[in-house]
């Protein structure tokens, strides 16, 4: 059990400050804070955009900042703030949902596995290794491909690329709980596989997965947006951010905003995710 | 002891051979998911449903996917490709030269990216806790943390827009001698490198830490030992392993770092060829390009668990 804590420290880059128990430190805090505001213009998006998404309202294309158009406008003269603050409904909404549907499979998967041992378990190790040895980035490409995109199809796409992943995770902390004492005293008294899983273990084991549940939603989101900006992802009318740069990456040459700030935003919450997992407190991080 | 090393190398290369197996299922599966009807999409609207029926039997298309899987295995292990459905050519013709460009643009940033990380990354792990470090650690935490194709745009407005030192997108078909070849190759490189150093950095950092943390290590800094001589005489020759290990694995996340580059430089490497290929939905050249880059995928990481596995002392 040392053994993982050790590991996911020195993984983790740990700042100083996580010795405070409970208590945030201030990045933790901010990081916090980037992401519940994320989480509310992604919420209250529809009330607080300035202009309609879909609506040419400047008559330059690729305009500059400029108190009519904050953020300025896009290569159609749309106002570039209000498709980001849309934008984010799409990014932070199918990552979350495939994160939640990735997590809650691989780790369930990688209790069972650790549970009950045996073939079951080479078994399901040697077929999710197996998915886990196909590039991310390229199973996309290659499901989208065959199925086309649409929002249903992203977010399974998404959470079957990050399944082998949480479900190596899980197992491995599971393994090290199911070795406990407890766990045998369990088994003695002939409780079922079930509750064994439920109780004995996912207790033990649910702080490190949700912090690994975070690091799992900003892979979620890089590839969300690295398939969108290969025009692979969220499909036009609709754009997240990802597609919010692709739409614009004319404007590079010109250094125009409406290329320049989609990738911010996107930049912002990953960083704030990652800032925030390192630094949790520790006893939210290591409890097992 | 050295049946042991053998043992579990050659285990290591049946379970690659047997990853392998499993992924061409699943490209070949993936692939044949296609809810239209490949022979419709290729003759067009306008077909008469003879022609269409025609071309179902020529593509063999009427079999069971079963025996199309195995058809199309046999094929690959004999090098026939197949032929592409968007312009009829051979799938092989089309990836040869590609292939070539893709591995030139790999080599170039492999050529780079390991002696800077390695640097930094050893170093960084030398003076842990230090300003430097906590510089290098933001650092490679933001690049991990944003998008590639956001460290390839910022690349161009740093260096194109605003230093004006390059052309903002490079065109590989104009290629007039050696400056030529440097404006092609800098930006992609540039981008690839930032992407691959950030892993390799880290990895590294974290396999030498991993080893300062050990007791001989301590026994040494106890019995008064220079910090860089702990590092550099015990510590370093024992992360050695790991540290190839972590190289080797970081070069593997060149491949999800080149569909982007590839893509938003227009450099014609296989990549991009993939791309355009999912745009045209050709799905021979689809399978054949995803099977190249799964099989240099699990080339890198079973090298790296090789690696691994040979520099093990306890094993010798």
């Amino acid at each position: 059990m040392t053994m993982t804590t050790s590991s996911t420290s020195t993984t983790t880059t740990r700042t100083s400050g996580s010795r405070l128990g409970y208590r945030f430190n201030v990045i933790g805090i901010i990081g916090l804070s980037v992401i519940l505001c994320w989480a509310l213009v992604a919420i209250f998006a529809p009330l607080i955009i300035p202009y309609p998404v879909g609506e040419i309202v400047d008559l330059d294309y690729f305009g500059p900042m400029s108190s009519d158009f904050w953020l300025g406008s896009d290569y159609l003269g749309r106002d570039m703030l209000s498709r980001i603050l849309m934008g984010a409904r799409y990014t932070v909404g199918i990552s979350l949902a495939a994160v939640t549907i990735a997590c809650f499979s691989g780790v369930v998967l990688g209790m069972i596995a650790a549970v009950a041992g045996g073939w079951l378990d080479t078994l399901l190790s040697r077929f999710l290794d197996a998915l886990n040895s196909i590039p991310s980035k390229l199973f996309g490409l290659v499901v989208v491909a065959a199925v086309g995109s649409s929002i249903p199809v992203l977010i399974l796409t998404l959470s079957v690329i990050y399944i082998p992943g949480a479900y190596r995770f899980a197992r491995a902390l599971a393994v090290n709980i199911n070795a406990m004492d407890f766990i045998t005293v369990a088994r003695i008294r002939g409780e079922s596989t079930l509750y064994l899983i439920r109780s004995e273990i996912l207790p033990n084991i649910a702080g490190p997965v949700l912090a690994d549940l975070g690091i799992r939603f900003v892979f979620i989101v890089l590839l969300l947006s690295g398939l969108s900006f290969l025009g692979l992802g969220v499909q036009p009318p609709y754009a997240d951010w990802g597609a919010l740069v692709r739409e614009n990456i004319g404007g590079l040459p010109f250094g125009a905003p409406a290329v320049i700030f989609p990738s911010l935003a996107i930049a912002s919450l990953t960083i704030s995710v990652n800032l925030l997992i390192d630094n949790l407190p520790q006893k939210i991080r290591d409890r097992a | 002891m050295n049946n042991r090393v053998l043992s579990l190398v050659l285990s290591r290369l049946l379970i690659a051979l047997i990853t392998l197996v499993i992924v061409s299922f699943a490209v070949f599966f993936a692939t044949t998911l296609l809810p239209g009807d490949t022979a419709t999409i290729l003759l067009g609207q306008a077909a008469t449903p003879e022609a269409v029926e025609g071309l179902r039997k020529a593509m063999h298309l009427d079999e069971p996917a079963v025996f199309r899987f195995l058809r199309w295995i046999v094929g690959l292990v004999q090098g026939d490709l197949g032929t592409s459905y968007a312009n009829e050519m051979p799938v092989a013709d089309l990836i040869a030269g590609r292939f070539v460009n893709t591995l030139k643009l790999a080599g170039v940033t492999a050529l780079f990216s390991v002696p800077i990380a390695l640097t930094l990354g050893i170093s960084a792990a030398m003076l842990r806790g230090s300003l430097y470090d906590r510089a290098v650690t933001v650092l490679t935490i933001g690049v991990i943390s944003v998008p590639e194709f956001m460290i390839a745009t910022s690349a161009v407005l740093v260096f194109a827009v605003y230093l004006k030192w390059l052309p903002a997108l490079s065109f590989a078909n104009e290629v007039h001698g050696l400056a030529d070849m440097l404006r092609i190759y800098a930006m992609p490189v540039i981008t690839l490198t930032f992407v691959i150093s950030a892993q390799m950095i880290r990895m590294t950092r974290a396999a030498v830490i991993e080893t300062l943390n050990t007791p001989y290590v301590e026994m040494a800094l106890l019995k008064g030992a220079s910090r860089p001589r702990i590092v550099l005489r015990h510590a370093l020759p024992n992360a050695l392993g790991p540290i190839v290990n972590a190289v080797a694995l970081s070069l593997s996340y060149l491949l999800g770092g080149v569909i982007i580059v590839e893509t938003i430089f227009n450099y014609p490497g296989i990549a991009k060829l993939m791309v355009d290929a999912v745009a045209t939905r050709d799905l021979p050249l689809i399978q054949s390009c995803a099977m190249i880059f799964c099989l240099g995928y699990l080339l890198l990481i079973t090298t790296a668990d090789i690696i691994a596995i040979l520099s093990n002392p306890r094993l010798r």
